[in-house]
């Protein structure tokens, strides 16, 4: 029996929790429920008519067996006409049920209605309240109908009650939310902003949570609420503890308003008036403080009350994003949350930061904590906390760090809880692909996940890896010989099979050369997992396999005889029947070109959002994915990830030299698969690797030349695109294009306004390239700016052999643009197209001057005109070495001028830009430095076009 | 906003439900099992918060019963936990050295307790001070049994 009985106790009812409660068994209970339904629905129907306590009892009844899970569909009436009882004990019941069982049945609401309107017009604040609470708990459409006009007046009334009008807020809340278009603005809005002056925190309270919600709807006619907010805030901070009496919580003034004042300051921007911002300023340093002092009591409750202010004051400097010495305070409070003892602060901490990490002010401070951050991932007992630890190493994730924060992840994935498997596979897989410097680490990086999680790894995941094979074709050798390696294995998963058929089946010719991985070797490798695979992996794997006839006829022979036996041609899968018949008959009776033509190689996908973001964004709703720069996200990875990196801090580049930037990115035209028609050698080593040591042609300017092969920056892998049109800047010779057919190879010298390209075309496969054709294009504007002439070229190029072109150029007047190189070939029967951005900029008619100190700064002064001069600051992106840095500006044309800057560290230039028409004199002067990782590049030159586009250039080189 | 507020007891029966937005009784149904089967599995000393859906779910034991908030996603979780905190001192205050039997055999005064504290989802008083005496009020306006059975109904 109940420990107390207060007020009128319904014996009644206690029988029956008792009765319940003795049930020994589920169907005991189930039994004593039906047994007093059918009683009280008996009492309900029956004629005589039932007095308030027993109607009361029998609802209360009702309500219990409700609570206890059984639905409840009668008893509303009763119900209802206990809410219009004037006596408080059965009022009180009658709208508990209703608030808890509410019903749409619009009868009824008719009648509830009634029942509130008699209340709210009561005048008897007790009854008031039931009405409000009532309505603010339901919130049904009808209510807000009914009410929606009369609970403003209720609120700002001067004789109003306070507990009413607290009641009227959280009411008038409750329907905004539901149906804001019933609730009307008007004069009572500027009223009940002034309620945050009242003198009843209750009542500030109340309407703190009122107004932050309509604020949030039309922030601008609640602008006043900043002001006294923040008045209310500075009070309640700097107060004594006991001055609140008891809205102090063990010993924190007002936690509750504190939060909520601070969530109200959250849907605006930091005020603009001074004064206000600065006591804003100061309440938040004074939380900041408090973190610092020893506690007042050791309960959790009271250090709770404190962290819930902190914390809500942290996420107002993140929202304001304005204050860097707050936000560093901020990072650095939470980091020594994260090593807290209490759980739940670990966990608060790395949930905040993960927003912290997207601020530009914050982003490094967050990432010092990485240690911190792997270690809870790896220690934390609590599968909550380490899901946050993901998070948050998702969210602090740049290019600085994603190998090791995919590391950690790949390796973390092996014990994680199956939970959040599948979440942290797809943030591996974004994070690889996004920072991808090197995709032969993206592919490995995919591949592991396969092979650790397979059965979390989604279709959006491996569908992706496919589609960045397609469309870079400087990683698809690779691609396949790693697929092939991971075949290997006895039990992979099925995930891994797809890949590989696909990819094997696209790009298997390119490691088909070695015999340990011949078309039948890998042919005989997918089919021995056909077995073990479902339905649509058997699928893609025939499509594999007609591919592979296509690719390498030698085996048509043994893959016909597969198609052919009865397990295919009659399988009881109509889908796998459907494509074995076809597939055998097309390799039965198409040409060789028809087949060609047919199972050509898949077209580079269009450019659109990764699946797997859009995936994550589904998983965990658009708001809870950290933010990722969309704009960088694209199939064709090769130009914007590294576009990102070239690009980071300076932004200097426009958009149409981005587009520019990215000449392998092009569509391909639809002809583009190397057809293998006999690929006997392909894959092994290429004839060869240096096609400058091939050419023994002198070269003009030696001295000033970094050459590509000494330069050890430069990665040996294939990668070879538009970034390499911004290493020529400072360099004339070296590998511009790269693929598996092709290599392009340049060498040129400059002399004044004139210069001569040779170009190498090194055919890097056995077979011969016909109808070879290589010429320049130039867009209109670049033609009456610089004149390029091109000799015509023999049209063969024999397997192995190299083929050179001489393109003459002559630079009219300053441009920056740059010519297109477009070679077309055919390839094994496919047309292959390729353009390349020749790297010919206007810093490449460099003339460089020497001059005395004095001569330099008596120039630099008469180019003082604004717009003569250009000024960059950028991080650098490479070490900053001095002799480095000296070879690159020599590199750029200009004479680099020592003992001219006071200070040794500058660098200073000077040259003369030739063009025909005229010479444009060019003074630069570099600043490093070394501590922030920065440098300053200003030049002046006496056009000003002339200085920027150089700034252009010189500024991405360090 | 709080979007709903569940007591449990540690053989996941339900004590109690407040629901602050509108759900069919199906949709509660599954909610209340996921949350008790969620709660439920937590390990000792665990954080008392989780992640679900596009909620937080703020719980905490006392002990034979579990107390579980969900709040919209940008809530101050600690501040909630103490909602909780707050609301299991009303209970006591009223009950005196509140247990699970005095809820369930008062459930009623336990929801009359949380709606002077915590109304459409926001809390309405942090006063312990001004709540107790609002329930008391309340108690007050009761009529003793013989005023009850003698007053007249309509």
């Amino acid at each position: 029996m109940p420990a107390v009985s207060k007020g009128d106790g319904m014996r009644g009812l206690a029988v029956f929790i008792s009765d319940i409660r003795n049930c020994k068994s589920k169907e005991a209970e189930v039994k004593r429920i039906n047994k007093e339904l059918a009683n009280i629905r008996s009492k309900f129907k029956g004629d005589k008519a039932l007095d308030g306590y027993s109607k009361k009892k029998y609802v209360c009844k009702l309500l219990f067996i409700f609570l206890l899970g059984h639905d409840i569909d009668f008893g509303h009436m009763e119900a209802v006409n206990l809410l219009s009882s004037n006596k408080y004990t059965e009022k009180q019941i009658g709208y508990l049920f209703i608030s808890v069982l509410v019903n749409s049945n619009s009868d009824l609401i008719r009648l509830i209605n009634n029942g509130l309107k008699n209340d709210l017009n009561s005048r008897n604040p007790t009854f008031m309240n039931l009405a409000l609470h009532c309505i603010a708990n339901v919130g049904s459409r009808e209510m807000a109908e009914a009410f929606a006009s009369q609970i403003p007046s209720i609120l700002v009334a001067g004789d109003t009650m306070d507990s009413v009008k607290q009641s009227a807020a959280l009411c008038l809340l409750r329907l905004n939310r539901t149906c804001p278009d019933l609730v009307p603005m008007g004069e009572w809005t500027a009223r009940v902003v002034h309620l945050l002056n009242d003198q009843h925190l209750g009542v500030v309270t109340s309407a703190t949570s009122l107004i932050t919600t309509l604020a949030q709807k039309s922030p601008e006619d609640f602008k006043t609420s900043i002001a006294l907010a923040v008045a209310r805030l500075s009070r309640i901070v700097t107060s004594a503890s006991i001055d609140l009496q008891d809205y102090t919580y063990y010993f924190v003034a007002a936690p509750w308003l504190s939060v909520k004042l601070l969530r109200l300051l959250q849907c605006y921007t930091p005020p603009e008036d001074a004064a206000l911002r600065s006591r804003l300023t100061e309440c938040l340093e004074t939380i900041l403080n408090k973190a610092q002092e020893p506690p007042k009591s050791k309960k959790v409750q009271h250090s709770n009350a404190k962290n819930a202010v902190l914390f809500e004051a942290i996420a107002l400097i993140i929202h304001y994003d304005s204050e860097p010495t707050l936000l560093v305070r901020a990072c650095n409070q939470l980091g020594q949350f994260l090593q807290h003892r209490e759980t739940n602060l670990r966990y608060l901490a790395l949930e905040s930061m993960c927003t912290l990490a997207s601020s530009e002010f914050s982003h490094e401070a967050v990432k010092t904590h990485i240690d911190t951050v792997i270690n809870a991932l790896k220690t934390e007992r609590d599968v909550s906390v380490r899901q946050r630890a993901v998070d948050l190493l998702y969210a602090m994730c740049d290019r600085s760090n994603s190998k090791q924060i995919v590391a950690e992840m790949l390796s973390y994935l092996e014990n994680a809880d199956y939970s959040i498997r599948e979440e942290i596979v797809l943030k591996v897989a974004i994070l690889a692909e996004k920072y991808a410097v090197d995709y032969t680490w993206y592919v490995d990086t995919i591949l592991n996940l396969i092979r650790m999680a397979g059965d979390y790894v989604s279709e959006e995941v491996w569908y992706r890896v496919i589609q960045i094979v397609i469309n870079r074709d400087d990683v698809q050798g690779y691609a396949a010989k790693t697929v092939f390696e991971a075949l290997q294995a006895p039990a992979c998963h099925e995930n891994l099979v797809k890949v590989g058929g696909y990819i094997l089946g696209e790009f298997g010719n390119l490691i088909a050369g070695d015999s340990r991985s011949s078309p039948l070797v890998q042919f005989d490798l997918l089919h021995s997992k056909f077995h073990l695979c479902s339905v649509p992996t058997r699928a893609l794997l025939l499509s594999a396999y007609i591919k592979f006839i296509n690719l390498f006829p030698e085996v048509k022979a043994t893959i016909q005889e597969v198609l052919r036996s009865d397990s295919q041609l009659r399988n009881a899968d109509v889908e796998l029947q459907q494509r074995a018949i076809e597939y055998l008959r097309l390799s039965c009776i198409a040409s060789t070109d028809i087949l060609a033509t047919v199972l050509e190689e898949m077209p580079p996908f269009p450019e659109r959002e990764s699946s797997i973001l859009a995936k994550l964004k589904r998983k965990k709703g658009p708001g809870n994915v950290p933010d990722i720069d969309d704009a960088r996200w694209n199939v064709n990875g090769n130009g914007n990830a590294e576009q990102s990196e070239s690009a980071e801090g300076t932004n200097k580049f426009s958009p149409s030299l981005m587009a520019d930037l990215l000449p392998t990115n092009r569509p391909r035209p639809a002809s583009s698969s190397p057809t293998m028609l006999s690929a006997g050698t392909m894959g092994s080593a290429h004839p060869f690797t240096d096609l400058l040591n091939l050419n023994s042609s002198p070269s003009a300017g030696a001295s000033l030349l970094v050459d590509v092969l000494s330069d050890s920056s430069t990665p040996a892998s294939a990668d070879v695109s538009e970034e390499n049109f911004s290493r020529f800047v400072c360099k004339n010779n070296g590998v511009i294009f790269e693929n598996q057919l092709l290599q392009i190879g340049l060498k040129s010298e400059y002399r004044q306004n004139l210069g001569r390209i040779y170009v190498f075309f090194g055919n890097k496969t056995s077979a011969q390239f016909l109808s070879f054709s290589s010429s320049v294009t130039s867009s209109d504007t670049l033609k009456t700016q610089l004149n390029v002439h091109t000799k015509p070229v023999d049209p063969t190029v024999e397997g192995g052999a190299q083929l050179q072109q001489i393109l003459n150029i002559e630079c009219l007047s300053d441009f920056t643009d740059a010519p297109v190189l477009d070679i077309q070939f055919r390839y094994g029967g496919a047309l292959q197209n390729i353009a390349v951005k020749l790297p010919v900029m206007l810093n490449k008619f460099f003339q460089p001057t020497e001059m005395a100190s004095q001569d330099f700064f008596q120039r630099w002064k008469q180019l003082g005109v604004p717009q003569q001069e250009v000024q960059t600051i950028f991080k650098a992106k490479h070490p900053m070495d001095t002799d480095v840095t000296n070879a690159k500006i020599l590199g750029f044309g200009v004479a680099l001028l020592d003992g001219v800057d006071p200070s040794p560290a500058n660098f200073v230039g000077a040259g003369v830009i030739h063009t025909k028409n005229t010479q444009v004199g060019c003074l630069l002067r570099l600043e490093p430095n070394t501590q922030a990782l920065m440098y300053r590049l200003t030049l002046r030159t006496s056009r000003e076009s002339v200085s920027q586009r150089l700034c252009d250039l010189l500024s991405d080189q360090f | 906003m709080i979007r709903f507020l569940l007591l449990f007891s540690r053989q996941g029966k339900l004590r109690l439900q407040r629901w602050f937005t509108a759900i069919s009784e199906r949709e509660k149904k599954k909610i209340i099992r996921d949350m008790t089967t969620m709660v439920l599995a937590r390990q000792p000393r665990s954080c008392n918060f989780l992640h679900w859906k596009d909620l937080k779910v703020i719980y905490k034991r006392y002990a034979s019963l579990y107390f579980c908030l969900a709040i919209d996603n940008q809530e101050n979780e600690l501040i909630a936990l103490e909602v909780i905190q707050r609301y299991v001192e009303l209970l006591d205050k009223y009950f005196g050295n509140v247990c699970e039997l005095d809820i369930i055999f008062n459930f009623e005064k336990a929801y009359f307790i949380l709606d002077e504290f915590l109304i459409g989802g926001e809390i309405q008083e942090t006063s312990k001070q001004m709540v107790n005496r609002a329930i008391e009020a309340s108690d007050m306006l009761q009529e003793t049994m013989e005023e009850y059975m003698s007053k007249p109904a309509f």
